[in-house]
Protein backbone atom coordinates (compact mmCIF):
# COMPACT_ATOMS: atom_id res chain seq x y z
CA UNK A 1 0.00 0.00 0.00
CA UNK A 2 2.98 2.26 0.65
CA UNK A 3 5.01 0.72 -2.06
CA UNK A 4 6.69 3.61 -3.93
CA UNK A 5 9.09 2.83 -7.36
CA UNK A 6 12.92 2.70 -6.53
CA UNK A 7 15.59 3.84 -8.67
CA UNK A 8 19.30 4.07 -8.30
CA UNK A 9 20.55 6.81 -10.41
CA UNK A 10 24.42 6.22 -10.52
CA UNK A 11 27.26 7.86 -12.72
CA UNK A 12 29.78 5.04 -13.82
CA UNK A 13 32.91 6.28 -15.70
CA UNK A 14 35.65 9.07 -14.99
CA UNK A 15 33.75 12.02 -16.65
CA UNK A 16 33.33 15.01 -14.45
CA UNK A 17 29.91 16.52 -13.80
CA UNK A 18 26.55 14.97 -12.91
CA UNK A 19 24.47 18.16 -14.58
CA UNK A 20 23.04 15.53 -16.52
CA UNK A 21 21.95 12.96 -13.88
CA UNK A 22 20.84 15.65 -11.27
CA UNK A 23 18.38 16.19 -13.83
CA UNK A 24 16.82 13.04 -14.55
CA UNK A 25 16.93 12.00 -10.66
CA UNK A 26 14.58 15.52 -10.32
CA UNK A 27 12.28 14.91 -13.38
CA UNK A 28 11.94 10.89 -11.39
CA UNK A 29 11.42 12.48 -7.70
CA UNK A 30 8.99 14.55 -9.61
CA UNK A 31 7.39 11.17 -11.18
CA UNK A 32 6.64 10.19 -7.80
CA UNK A 33 9.71 7.68 -7.53
CA UNK A 34 12.17 7.76 -4.70
CA UNK A 35 15.45 8.19 -6.03
CA UNK A 36 18.94 6.97 -4.44
CA UNK A 37 21.58 9.26 -5.52
CA UNK A 38 25.04 8.25 -5.61
CA UNK A 39 27.03 10.43 -7.28
CA UNK A 40 30.00 10.68 -9.33
CA UNK A 41 32.86 8.06 -10.22
CA UNK A 42 31.22 4.89 -9.29
CA UNK A 43 32.77 1.72 -10.32
CA UNK A 44 30.19 -1.05 -11.51
CA UNK A 45 30.96 -2.77 -8.26
CA UNK A 46 29.55 -0.34 -6.12
CA UNK A 47 26.78 0.75 -8.32
CA UNK A 48 25.49 -3.15 -8.30
CA UNK A 49 25.95 -3.43 -4.31
CA UNK A 50 24.20 -0.14 -3.57
CA UNK A 51 21.20 -1.67 -5.95
CA UNK A 52 21.43 -4.58 -3.55
CA UNK A 53 21.20 -2.33 -0.52
CA UNK A 54 18.87 -0.35 -1.69
CA UNK A 55 16.47 -2.89 -2.85
CA UNK A 56 15.86 -0.96 -6.10
CA UNK A 57 13.67 -1.24 -9.07
CA UNK A 58 15.21 0.05 -11.60
CA UNK A 59 18.87 1.27 -12.13
CA UNK A 60 19.61 4.45 -14.14
CA UNK A 61 22.89 4.54 -15.36
CA UNK A 62 24.37 8.34 -17.04
CA UNK A 63 27.65 8.06 -18.54
CA UNK A 64 29.29 11.00 -20.83
CA UNK A 65 32.78 9.59 -21.53
CA UNK A 66 32.24 6.91 -24.19
CA UNK A 67 33.03 3.76 -22.06
CA UNK A 68 29.48 2.34 -21.86
CA UNK A 69 30.35 -0.63 -24.18
CA UNK A 70 32.57 -1.93 -21.17
CA UNK A 71 30.56 -0.36 -18.51
CA UNK A 72 26.93 -0.59 -18.31
CA UNK A 73 27.12 -4.82 -19.27
CA UNK A 74 29.40 -5.28 -16.21
CA UNK A 75 26.49 -3.40 -14.10
CA UNK A 76 24.02 -5.77 -15.53
CA UNK A 77 26.17 -8.45 -15.07
CA UNK A 78 26.86 -7.72 -11.22
CA UNK A 79 23.10 -7.04 -10.46
CA UNK A 80 21.76 -10.37 -11.86
CA UNK A 81 24.69 -11.78 -9.98
CA UNK A 82 23.62 -10.95 -6.92
CA UNK A 83 20.21 -12.33 -7.18
CA UNK A 84 18.65 -9.07 -8.64
CA UNK A 85 16.76 -10.76 -11.78
CA UNK A 86 13.84 -8.33 -11.80
CA UNK A 87 15.30 -5.10 -11.39
CA UNK A 88 15.30 -2.97 -14.81
CA UNK A 89 18.25 -1.51 -16.04
CA UNK A 90 18.74 1.86 -18.36
CA UNK A 91 21.19 3.80 -19.56
CA UNK A 92 21.79 7.38 -21.04
CA UNK A 93 24.42 9.34 -22.54
CA UNK A 94 26.36 10.33 -25.33
CA UNK A 95 26.16 7.09 -27.25
CA UNK A 96 26.22 6.26 -30.78
CA UNK A 97 22.94 4.58 -32.18
CA UNK A 98 25.67 1.51 -33.96
CA UNK A 99 26.37 0.91 -30.30
CA UNK A 100 22.85 0.33 -28.62
CA UNK A 101 21.84 -3.03 -30.02
CA UNK A 102 25.23 -4.44 -28.57
CA UNK A 103 24.19 -2.82 -24.96
CA UNK A 104 20.31 -4.22 -25.61
CA UNK A 105 21.29 -8.12 -26.10
CA UNK A 106 23.40 -7.38 -23.16
CA UNK A 107 20.23 -6.94 -21.05
CA UNK A 108 20.13 -3.05 -20.69
CA UNK A 109 16.31 -2.61 -21.42
CA UNK A 110 16.83 0.61 -22.92
CA UNK A 111 18.71 3.36 -23.89
CA UNK A 112 18.42 7.24 -23.69
CA UNK A 113 20.32 9.37 -25.83
CA UNK A 114 20.57 12.90 -25.46
CA UNK A 115 17.35 15.04 -26.50
CA UNK A 116 15.36 12.16 -24.82
CA UNK A 117 12.71 14.17 -22.97
CA UNK A 118 12.59 13.27 -18.99
CA UNK A 119 8.67 12.18 -19.34
CA UNK A 120 10.15 9.38 -22.10
CA UNK A 121 12.36 7.78 -19.02
CA UNK A 122 9.49 8.17 -16.49
CA UNK A 123 6.72 6.60 -19.22
CA UNK A 124 9.52 3.63 -20.11
CA UNK A 125 9.84 2.90 -16.12
CA UNK A 126 6.41 3.03 -15.10
CA UNK A 127 5.62 0.72 -18.42
CA UNK A 128 8.40 -1.85 -17.60
CA UNK A 129 9.50 -1.96 -14.43
CA UNK A 130 8.42 -5.27 -12.43
CA UNK B 1 12.28 -17.78 -0.29
CA UNK B 2 12.71 -17.45 3.01
CA UNK B 3 13.67 -14.20 3.85
CA UNK B 4 14.02 -14.07 7.08
CA UNK B 5 16.34 -17.32 7.76
CA UNK B 6 18.31 -16.06 4.80
CA UNK B 7 18.79 -13.27 6.62
CA UNK B 8 19.95 -15.30 9.49
CA UNK B 9 22.38 -17.41 7.67
CA UNK B 10 23.84 -14.09 6.27
CA UNK B 11 22.31 -13.05 3.26
CA UNK B 12 22.62 -9.49 2.01
CA UNK B 13 19.74 -9.57 -0.39
CA UNK B 14 17.62 -11.36 2.44
CA UNK B 15 18.48 -8.50 4.73
CA UNK B 16 17.23 -5.79 2.11
CA UNK B 17 13.85 -7.66 0.82
CA UNK B 18 12.78 -8.09 4.88
CA UNK B 19 13.60 -4.21 5.23
CA UNK B 20 11.79 -3.66 1.90
CA UNK B 21 8.76 -6.25 2.98
CA UNK B 22 8.49 -3.94 6.04
CA UNK B 23 8.64 -0.66 3.98
CA UNK B 24 6.13 -1.54 1.85
CA UNK B 25 3.72 -2.95 4.84
CA UNK B 26 3.70 -6.46 2.78
CA UNK B 27 1.96 -9.61 4.06
CA UNK B 28 5.25 -11.18 4.69
CA UNK B 29 6.60 -8.54 7.05
CA UNK B 30 4.68 -9.95 10.20
CA UNK B 31 6.11 -12.95 9.33
CA UNK B 32 9.72 -12.04 9.19
CA UNK B 33 9.69 -9.89 11.92
CA UNK B 34 8.56 -12.21 13.98
CA UNK B 35 11.11 -15.04 13.34
CA UNK B 36 13.71 -12.11 13.85
CA UNK B 37 12.95 -10.49 16.99
CA UNK B 38 14.64 -13.35 18.96
CA UNK B 39 17.83 -12.16 17.43
CA UNK B 40 17.23 -8.40 17.77
CA UNK B 41 18.34 -6.57 21.35
CA UNK B 42 22.11 -6.54 20.74
CA UNK B 43 23.34 -3.48 18.63
CA UNK B 44 24.37 -0.25 19.99
CA UNK B 45 21.78 2.12 18.38
CA UNK B 46 23.34 5.98 17.40
CA UNK B 47 20.37 8.07 16.22
CA UNK B 48 22.20 11.29 14.43
CA UNK B 49 20.34 14.59 13.78
CA UNK B 50 20.48 18.07 13.02
CA UNK B 51 19.55 20.48 10.75
CA UNK B 52 20.16 20.22 7.00
CA UNK B 53 23.37 20.09 5.67
CA UNK B 54 24.93 20.02 9.21
CA UNK B 55 27.81 17.30 8.12
CA UNK B 56 25.66 13.93 9.56
CA UNK B 57 26.03 12.27 6.35
CA UNK B 58 29.82 13.09 6.55
CA UNK B 59 30.03 12.30 10.20
CA UNK B 60 27.92 9.23 9.79
CA UNK B 61 30.79 8.26 7.32
CA UNK B 62 33.96 8.71 9.27
CA UNK B 63 31.93 7.30 12.72
CA UNK B 64 31.11 4.28 10.57
CA UNK B 65 34.89 3.85 9.09
CA UNK B 66 36.33 4.32 13.07
CA UNK B 67 34.30 1.32 14.40
CA UNK B 68 34.84 -0.94 11.36
CA UNK B 69 38.90 0.14 12.27
CA UNK B 70 37.58 -1.17 15.79
CA UNK B 71 36.40 -4.46 14.35
CA UNK B 72 32.96 -3.51 14.77
CA UNK B 73 29.95 -4.16 11.96
CA UNK B 74 27.94 -0.97 11.39
CA UNK B 75 24.32 -0.68 9.58
CA UNK B 76 23.01 2.75 8.47
CA UNK B 77 19.64 4.02 8.41
CA UNK B 78 19.45 7.29 6.28
CA UNK B 79 16.38 8.96 6.27
CA UNK B 80 15.03 11.92 3.98
CA UNK B 81 11.82 13.20 3.32
CA UNK B 82 9.54 12.60 0.98
CA UNK B 83 8.20 15.82 -1.65
CA UNK B 84 4.72 16.21 -0.23
CA UNK B 85 3.36 17.55 -3.94
CA UNK B 86 4.80 14.35 -5.82
CA UNK B 87 5.36 11.87 -3.37
CA UNK B 88 8.88 11.03 -4.33
CA UNK B 89 11.91 11.79 -2.99
CA UNK B 90 15.41 12.71 -3.67
CA UNK B 91 17.63 10.00 -1.30
CA UNK B 92 21.44 11.50 -1.77
CA UNK B 93 23.21 10.46 1.99
CA UNK B 94 24.69 7.72 0.57
CA UNK B 95 27.03 10.64 -1.90
CA UNK B 96 29.04 10.56 1.37
CA UNK B 97 29.60 7.09 2.03
CA UNK B 98 30.46 5.76 -0.79
CA UNK B 99 33.51 4.24 0.27
CA UNK B 100 31.30 2.02 2.89
CA UNK B 101 29.83 0.19 -0.01
CA UNK B 102 31.82 -2.30 -0.94
CA UNK B 103 32.70 -2.88 2.62
CA UNK B 104 31.05 -6.10 3.78
CA UNK B 105 30.77 -5.46 7.27
CA UNK B 106 28.52 -2.20 6.34
CA UNK B 107 24.60 -2.31 4.86
CA UNK B 108 23.41 1.51 4.51
CA UNK B 109 19.55 1.81 3.17
CA UNK B 110 17.96 5.23 2.47
CA UNK B 111 14.28 5.42 3.31
CA UNK B 112 12.15 8.40 2.38
CA UNK B 113 9.63 9.60 5.36
CA UNK B 114 6.34 8.98 2.36
CA UNK B 115 4.07 10.87 4.48
CA UNK B 116 3.07 7.83 6.39
CA UNK B 117 0.83 8.85 10.06
CA UNK B 118 2.96 7.72 12.61
CA UNK B 119 4.13 4.76 10.44
CA UNK B 120 7.79 5.91 9.89
CA UNK B 121 8.97 5.69 13.20
CA UNK B 122 7.78 2.12 12.99
CA UNK B 123 9.21 1.75 9.78
CA UNK B 124 12.62 2.87 11.02
CA UNK B 125 12.62 1.03 14.14
CA UNK B 126 12.01 -2.35 12.79
CA UNK B 127 14.72 -1.68 10.02
CA UNK B 128 16.99 -1.16 12.47
CA UNK B 129 15.88 -4.58 14.24
CA UNK B 130 16.41 -6.14 10.76
CA UNK B 131 20.05 -4.82 10.89
CA UNK B 132 20.91 -5.72 14.74
CA UNK B 133 19.44 -9.47 13.60
CA UNK B 134 21.83 -9.58 11.12
CA UNK B 135 24.24 -9.01 13.45
CA UNK B 136 25.36 -5.37 13.29
CA UNK B 137 27.33 -4.27 16.23
CA UNK B 138 26.71 -0.22 15.88
CA UNK B 139 23.66 0.87 14.16
CA UNK B 140 23.24 4.57 13.11
CA UNK B 141 19.82 6.44 12.34
CA UNK B 142 20.46 9.77 9.91
CA UNK B 143 17.90 11.97 10.05
CA UNK B 144 17.03 15.71 9.75
CA UNK B 145 15.94 17.36 12.76
CA UNK B 146 13.49 19.70 11.83
CA UNK B 147 10.70 18.79 13.79
CA UNK B 148 8.25 15.85 15.85
CA UNK B 149 8.65 12.99 13.09
CA UNK B 150 12.63 13.27 13.84
CA UNK B 151 12.51 13.21 17.52
CA UNK B 152 10.07 10.35 17.45
CA UNK B 153 12.43 8.47 14.94
CA UNK B 154 15.18 8.81 17.17
CA UNK B 155 13.57 7.49 20.28
CA UNK B 156 14.42 4.02 18.56
CA UNK B 157 18.03 5.03 19.89
CA UNK B 158 19.90 4.41 22.99
CA UNK B 159 22.59 7.58 22.20
CA UNK B 160 21.21 10.75 20.58
CA UNK B 161 24.22 12.45 18.83
CA UNK B 162 22.90 16.24 17.86
CA UNK B 163 25.11 17.46 15.22
CA UNK B 164 24.91 21.06 14.99
CA UNK B 165 27.25 23.72 13.01
CA UNK B 166 28.24 27.35 13.85
CA UNK B 167 27.21 30.44 11.71
CA UNK B 168 23.65 29.80 11.14
CA UNK B 169 22.64 33.40 12.65
CA UNK B 170 21.26 33.02 15.75
CA UNK B 171 22.44 29.82 16.37
CA UNK B 172 21.04 27.94 19.07
CA UNK B 173 17.20 29.50 17.82
CA UNK B 174 17.49 28.77 14.66
CA UNK B 175 17.24 24.64 16.22
CA UNK B 176 13.84 23.50 17.30
CA UNK B 177 13.75 23.25 21.21
CA UNK B 178 12.80 19.41 21.19
CA UNK B 179 16.12 18.44 18.72
CA UNK B 180 18.22 20.32 21.92
CA UNK B 181 16.63 18.20 24.58
CA UNK B 182 17.08 14.88 23.16
CA UNK B 183 20.75 15.33 22.91
CA UNK B 184 22.86 12.76 24.93
CA UNK B 185 25.89 13.57 22.83
CA UNK B 186 26.58 16.82 20.76
CA UNK B 187 28.69 17.53 17.80
CA UNK B 188 29.47 20.68 16.79
CA UNK B 189 30.22 19.83 13.27
CA UNK B 190 32.39 21.85 10.48
CA UNK B 191 34.73 23.12 13.57
CA UNK B 192 37.00 24.84 10.74
CA UNK B 193 34.56 27.76 11.10
CA UNK B 194 34.06 30.49 12.33
CA UNK B 195 31.35 30.66 15.55
CA UNK B 196 32.77 27.89 17.02
CA UNK B 197 33.64 28.64 20.63
CA UNK B 198 30.42 31.02 20.64
CA UNK B 199 27.87 27.97 20.08
CA UNK B 200 29.99 25.97 22.56
CA UNK B 201 29.07 28.33 24.97
CA UNK B 202 25.60 29.15 24.25
CA UNK B 203 25.15 25.17 23.76
CA UNK B 204 26.60 24.71 27.68
CA UNK B 205 24.06 27.53 28.58
CA UNK B 206 21.32 25.63 27.38
CA UNK B 207 22.48 22.41 28.79
CA UNK B 208 22.77 24.25 32.09
CA UNK B 209 19.10 25.25 31.81
CA UNK B 210 18.04 21.52 31.44
CA UNK B 211 17.38 19.91 35.01
CA UNK B 212 16.70 17.02 34.33
CA UNK B 213 20.58 15.86 33.94
CA UNK B 214 21.44 14.45 37.39
CA UNK B 215 24.13 11.89 36.20
CA UNK B 216 25.01 12.35 32.67
CA UNK B 217 26.08 16.12 31.39
CA UNK B 218 25.90 15.76 27.12
CA UNK B 219 29.41 16.13 26.22
CA UNK B 220 30.05 18.67 23.41
CA UNK B 221 32.75 17.26 20.92
CA UNK B 222 34.28 19.95 18.15
CA UNK B 223 34.56 17.74 14.47
CA UNK B 224 35.45 18.41 11.06
CA UNK B 225 33.92 15.09 9.32
CA UNK B 226 35.05 16.21 6.07
CA UNK B 227 38.39 16.01 7.04
CA UNK B 228 38.44 13.16 9.77
CA UNK B 229 39.05 15.36 12.55
CA UNK B 230 37.61 14.66 15.94
CA UNK B 231 35.83 11.34 15.11
CA UNK B 232 37.93 9.37 18.12
CA UNK B 233 36.71 11.98 20.45
CA UNK B 234 33.56 11.46 19.38
CA UNK B 235 33.50 7.46 19.25
CA UNK B 236 34.50 7.76 22.79
CA UNK B 237 31.75 9.98 24.05
CA UNK B 238 29.21 7.59 22.15
CA UNK B 239 30.51 4.98 23.71
CA UNK B 240 30.90 6.61 27.06
CA UNK B 241 27.29 6.91 26.94
CA UNK B 242 26.36 3.69 26.47
CA UNK B 243 28.49 2.66 29.25
CA UNK B 244 27.14 5.19 31.28
CA UNK B 245 23.17 3.54 30.19
CA UNK B 246 24.90 0.35 30.89
CA UNK B 247 26.19 0.98 34.81
CA UNK B 248 23.11 2.77 36.06
CA UNK B 249 20.72 0.44 34.61
CA UNK B 250 19.32 3.45 33.04
CA UNK B 251 20.07 1.16 29.57
CA UNK B 252 17.38 -1.94 30.68
CA UNK B 253 14.59 1.31 31.75
CA UNK B 254 15.02 2.94 28.31
CA UNK B 255 14.34 -0.30 26.07
CA UNK B 256 11.79 -1.35 28.35
CA UNK B 257 10.07 1.67 27.64
CA UNK B 258 10.95 1.84 24.39
CA UNK B 259 9.14 -1.88 23.75
CA UNK B 260 6.20 -0.71 25.87
CA UNK B 261 5.81 2.42 23.38
CA UNK B 262 6.19 -0.22 20.39
CA UNK B 263 3.57 -2.76 21.82
CA UNK B 264 1.10 0.49 22.75
CA UNK B 265 1.35 1.88 19.08
CA UNK B 266 1.28 -1.21 17.56
CA UNK B 267 -2.03 -1.82 19.56
CA UNK B 268 -3.34 1.66 18.57
CA UNK B 269 -2.26 1.09 14.38
CA UNK B 270 -4.16 -2.45 14.56
CA UNK B 271 -7.33 -0.83 16.08
CA UNK B 272 -7.18 1.96 14.05
CA UNK B 273 -7.15 -0.21 11.21
CA UNK B 274 -10.24 -1.79 12.27
CA UNK B 275 -11.62 1.22 13.10
CA UNK B 276 -11.44 2.02 9.38
CA UNK B 277 -12.38 -1.30 8.20
CA UNK B 278 -15.61 -1.98 10.35
CA UNK B 279 -17.12 1.61 11.17
CA UNK B 280 -15.55 4.49 9.04
CA UNK B 281 -16.29 2.64 5.56
CA UNK B 282 -19.83 1.65 6.62
CA UNK B 283 -23.05 3.33 5.42
CA UNK B 284 -24.27 3.33 9.17
CA UNK B 285 -21.09 5.77 9.92
CA UNK B 286 -22.20 7.96 7.14
CA UNK B 287 -25.93 8.09 8.66
CA UNK B 288 -24.20 9.05 12.00
CA UNK B 289 -21.76 12.07 10.51
CA UNK B 290 -25.33 13.58 9.30
CA UNK B 291 -26.84 13.07 11.70
CA UNK B 292 -24.24 14.86 14.13
CA UNK B 293 -23.89 17.41 11.97
CA UNK B 294 -27.59 18.39 11.55
CA UNK B 295 -27.87 18.01 15.50
CA UNK B 296 -29.71 15.51 15.69
CA UNK B 297 -26.97 13.65 17.38
CA UNK B 298 -24.37 14.06 20.05
CA UNK B 299 -20.92 13.34 18.43
CA UNK B 300 -20.49 11.89 22.22
CA UNK B 301 -22.87 9.50 22.26
CA UNK B 302 -22.31 8.73 19.43
CA UNK B 303 -18.71 7.49 20.18
CA UNK B 304 -20.12 5.56 23.63
CA UNK B 305 -22.22 3.71 21.52
CA UNK B 306 -19.98 2.73 18.46
CA UNK B 307 -17.38 1.66 20.79
CA UNK B 308 -19.64 -0.32 22.57
CA UNK B 309 -20.18 -2.03 19.59
CA UNK B 310 -16.36 -2.96 19.50
CA UNK B 311 -15.03 -3.18 23.33
CA UNK B 312 -17.68 -6.26 24.16
N1 LIG C 1 33.81 22.94 6.00
C1 LIG C 1 33.28 21.77 6.36
N2 LIG C 1 32.39 21.18 5.51
C2 LIG C 1 31.86 19.99 5.90
C3 LIG C 1 32.20 19.39 7.12
N3 LIG C 1 31.50 18.23 7.23
C4 LIG C 1 30.74 18.14 6.12
N4 LIG C 1 30.97 19.19 5.31
C5 LIG C 1 30.33 19.48 4.02
O1 LIG C 1 29.00 19.88 4.24
C6 LIG C 1 28.17 19.48 3.16
C7 LIG C 1 26.95 18.72 3.67
O2 LIG C 1 27.39 17.51 4.26
P1 LIG C 1 26.42 16.29 4.49
O3 LIG C 1 27.20 15.25 5.21
O4 LIG C 1 25.75 15.90 3.25
O5 LIG C 1 25.36 16.96 5.47
P2 LIG C 1 23.98 16.34 6.00
O6 LIG C 1 23.75 16.94 7.34
O7 LIG C 1 24.02 14.86 5.92
O8 LIG C 1 22.96 16.93 4.94
P3 LIG C 1 21.42 16.50 4.73
O9 LIG C 1 21.33 15.01 4.89
O10 LIG C 1 21.13 16.98 3.36
O11 LIG C 1 20.66 17.25 5.78
C8 LIG C 1 29.06 18.64 2.26
O12 LIG C 1 29.49 19.45 1.20
C9 LIG C 1 30.20 18.25 3.16
O13 LIG C 1 31.41 18.02 2.44
C10 LIG C 1 33.14 20.05 7.97
O14 LIG C 1 33.48 19.59 9.07
N5 LIG C 1 33.65 21.22 7.52
MG1 LIG D 1 22.67 13.56 4.97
Amino acid sequence: MEKRIRVLVAKPGLDGHDRGAKVVARALRDAGFEVIYTGLRQTPEQIAEAALQEDVNVVALSLLSGAHPHLFPRVVELVRGKGMNDVLIVGGGVIPDADIPALKDAGVAEVFTPGTPTSAIVDFIKANVK
Amino acid sequence: MDIANELLAGSRLALSRAITAVENEYDTAVDIMQKLYPHTGRAHVIGITGPPGAGKSTLTDKLAKEYRRQGKTVGIVAVDPTSPFSGGAILGDRIRMNELTLDEGVFIRSMGTRGSLGGLSRKTAETVKIMDASGKDVIFIETVGVGQSEVDIVKAADTTLVVLVPGLGDDIQAIKAGVLEIGDVFAINKADRDGVDRLNIELEMMLDLNQDMVDWRPPIKRTVASQNQGIEELIAALDDHLGHLDKTGKLAIRRTERTKNELLAMIEEQLGRYVLRNISNSGQFEQLVTAVQQRQRDPYSVVTDLLKGILK
